[in-house]
């Protein structure tokens, strides 16, 4: 059985080094901390968007198609009357739902095959890793198009085709995090003392390739959300009804954009903007967990200044 | 390593479209059936399309038509075969890719070289921050912009209208360097980075504090000796942003009504028409192969230490 002390005090450090990583992200990266803002913002518009909404998903107001912003309707209106606003904030709900589900499947794909195939190496690793090149050379939005094609569009193909074909292409790197870790002494004691594989590699080997399975994620939810949008512009994402971001820029609303460009502007402003912010978070994540890319940033910097303008001499 | 890969990317494209849940005969039975007032009955359709046969044999069948005679089949709806569209399409989408590469390493080279030499200035922060704002904003919103905003501000629409090179070459030129600059933001924000990080690592290193020691130049310096050895690695991140250039040509042909290769599996999408999409993806897939392979060779040749590993 666990004992009372050694399990409070793994507890208590767990949770001061993520008060600590949030304390060096507000003070090393002022860029991330927006993406972090950026992204909390949109993480709450999607849960409340029925609150945040002045009106309903897809209510027409026939009479008002067309507008330009305005008191009533902040953002203005599309070619059927519906409020923009509203709309973009029904598409964030739909962007956070397809962007984190399918991070999630990815992260769960990449690290079944990353730490199967890097941790039993050999014949096995060899066979899989050819799959994962064929994947990997396959054009990824036209694997998506097609196998949406054929399955039929909506959000759960959706999830599932890029949350798989992006997992697939993210095993990379926890394959080969997992072989450096097999490598420790720690998993080899593991191994000495008869552990099961299976708790080896949740135990010994999972929790040490974390940094790595947060990094990819943070990579691929930007990759994800623009992908998504990208399918519902071409008509295989998300179904019309649905106020997806990119099937609004789509179909029959590019023609009525000649006359209401505000239908496309708001759409793939509120994209750009929640790409970019998850970018910048994702960034500084990874430049606060990657210890290779730590703090060797500024030197070439001082460098330059010293022989330039010999502050030695 | 590369004849297996291209076999397993046979196998997948193969058997994806049989192995996925709805079977493509009943959608197409439906089809046939809106499209042209014929009935087709299911059996019908498998005995057209080959699909009656056991399918290892279909494999055996496609596969061996298609090294032996370079047939690629023929499209279902047209009954011509594939490769006629193919090769009216393919110079399309390749003018528009390269055209898109070059014009995103003339954007990113001299900006991250510059941003890696006078790293934290303002000159610095303005580059990364175009960076992520290109990796940002969407390649599909960006297009429609660039179309519906001219057109409302100034009356001017970019010409939508396909001229090919050998009728009128400047027209050609003329026609696609918007799609091709509007394709190549994307691709130019991530290489900016890429070269950004090279630059900095390089000139940290012992050679480069020798040559600063020497008294050179910083213009030799970086030119002469910093650029060399930081291109290298960016070299190998171009078969990356291959694939994704890939699915920007599909979206960039699409709007700007090209008539590529992207337009050709979309059109074959919406169709279900999957003996050319199995062809296009398949074309696409080894033209990738083979040019990540060219780029794993061009690497060592580059970088003459990776030989005596």
């Amino acid at each position: 059985m666990v004992s009372n002390s050694p399990y409070k005090t793994t507890e208590r450090k767990s949770h001061s080094s993520l008060v600590n990583f949030l304390i060096r992200l507000i003070r090393e990266k002022p860029l991330g901390t927006l993406g972090a803002f950026i992204t909390l913002l949109m993480l709450f518009t999607g849960i409340f968007a029925n609150y945040l909404a002045p009106y309903g998903v897809n209510e027409p107001h026939l009479s008002n198609t067309l507008e330009g912003p305005s008191l009533r309707f902040l953002l203005g209106t599309d070619n059927l009357g519906r409020d923009m606003l509203s709309q973009v904030i029904y598409g964030a709900r739909i962007s956070m739902i397809v962007g984190l589900c399918a991070s999630t499947l990815a992260s769960f794909t990449e690290i079944f095959i990353g730490i199967l195939s890097g941790y039993f190496g050999g014949v096995f690793d060899l066979i899989v890793q050819r799959f994962v090149d064929a994947v990997m050379c396959l054009p990824g939005l036209i694997l998506m198009i097609v196998i949406i094609s054929i399955v039929g569009p909506g959000m759960l193909p959706v999830i599932i085709v890029l949350g798989i074909t992006m997992g697939i292409g993210g095993s990379r790197v926890i394959r080969s995090v997992t072989m450096s870790v097999k490598e420790n002494v720690y998993t080899q004691a593991a191994v000495a003392i008869g552990c099961p594989t299976k708790r080896i590699l949740i135990r010994h080997i999972l929790p040490n390739i974390a940094a790595p399975i947060i990094i990819n994620f943070s990579t691929i939810l930007p990759g994800v959300i623009l992908t998504e949008d990208s399918l519902s512009f071409l008509g295989y994402g998300i179904p019309p009804p649905a106020p997806s971001w990119g099937g609004m820029i789509s179909g029959n609303a590019r023609l009525f954009m000649f006359r209401d460009p505000w239908m496309g502007i708001w759409p793939g402003l509120s994209l750009s903007l929640v790409v970019y912010g998850v970018n910048m978070f994702g960034d500084a994540i990874r430049d606060l967990l990657d210890p290779r890319l730590r703090g060797g940033v500024g030197r070439y910097g001082l460098k330059v200044k010293k022989v330039k303008y010999g502050e030695d001499t | 390593m590369i004849i297996p890969t291209v076999w397993i990317v046979t196998l997948i494209i193969f058997f994806m479209i049989r192995l996925i849940p709805g079977t493509v005969v009943d959608l197409m039975g439906a089809e046939f059936q809106q499209v042209s007032q014929a009935q087709m009955g299911t059996q019908a359709i498998e005995h057209a399309l080959g699909l009656d046969k056991p399918i290892l044999t279909q494999y055996g069948h496609w596969i061996g038509n298609m090294i032996l005679h370079g047939d690629l089949g023929n499209s279902l709806w047209k009954g011509t075969p594939v490769i006629n569209d193919i090769l009216k399409r393919w110079p399309v989408t390749v003018e528009l890719g390269l055209m898109g590469i070059i014009i995103s390493q003339l954007i990113a080279l001299p900006i991250g070289i510059y941003s890696a030499i006078r790293q934290d200035t303002w000159g610095d922060y303005l580059a990364r921050s175009f960076a992520i704002l290109s990796l940002s904003i969407p390649t599909f919103w960006l297009a429609t912009m660039v179309i519906v905003l001219p057109s409302i501000w100034w009356n001017y629409a970019p010409p939508l209208t396909y001229i090919p090179f050998n009728v009128d070459p400047v027209g050609n030129l003329k026609m696609f360097i918007i799609p091709a600059v509007v394709l190549s933001l994307s691709m130019a924000g991530a290489i900016m980075r890429m070269v950004r990080t090279m630059m900095l690592e390089v000139m940290r290193q012992d050679y480069i504090r020798t040559a600063w020691a020497k008294g050179l130049k910083e213009r030799v310096i970086v030119f002469r000796h910093a650029i060399k050895n930081a291109l290298i690695p960016v070299v190998t991140i171009l078969g990356g942003q291959l694939t994704l250039l890939v699915g920007g040509t599909v979206i960039i042909e699409n709007i700007f009504q090209l008539p590529g290769m992207g337009q050709l599996v979309l059109s074959a999408a919406t169709n279900r028409d999957y003996t050319v999409i199995t062809a296009v993806m398949l074309i696409f897939a080894v033209g990738l192969v083979f040019i990540n392979l060219t780029v794993d060779l061009t690497y060592g040749f580059l970088d003459r230490r990776i030989q005596y590993r």
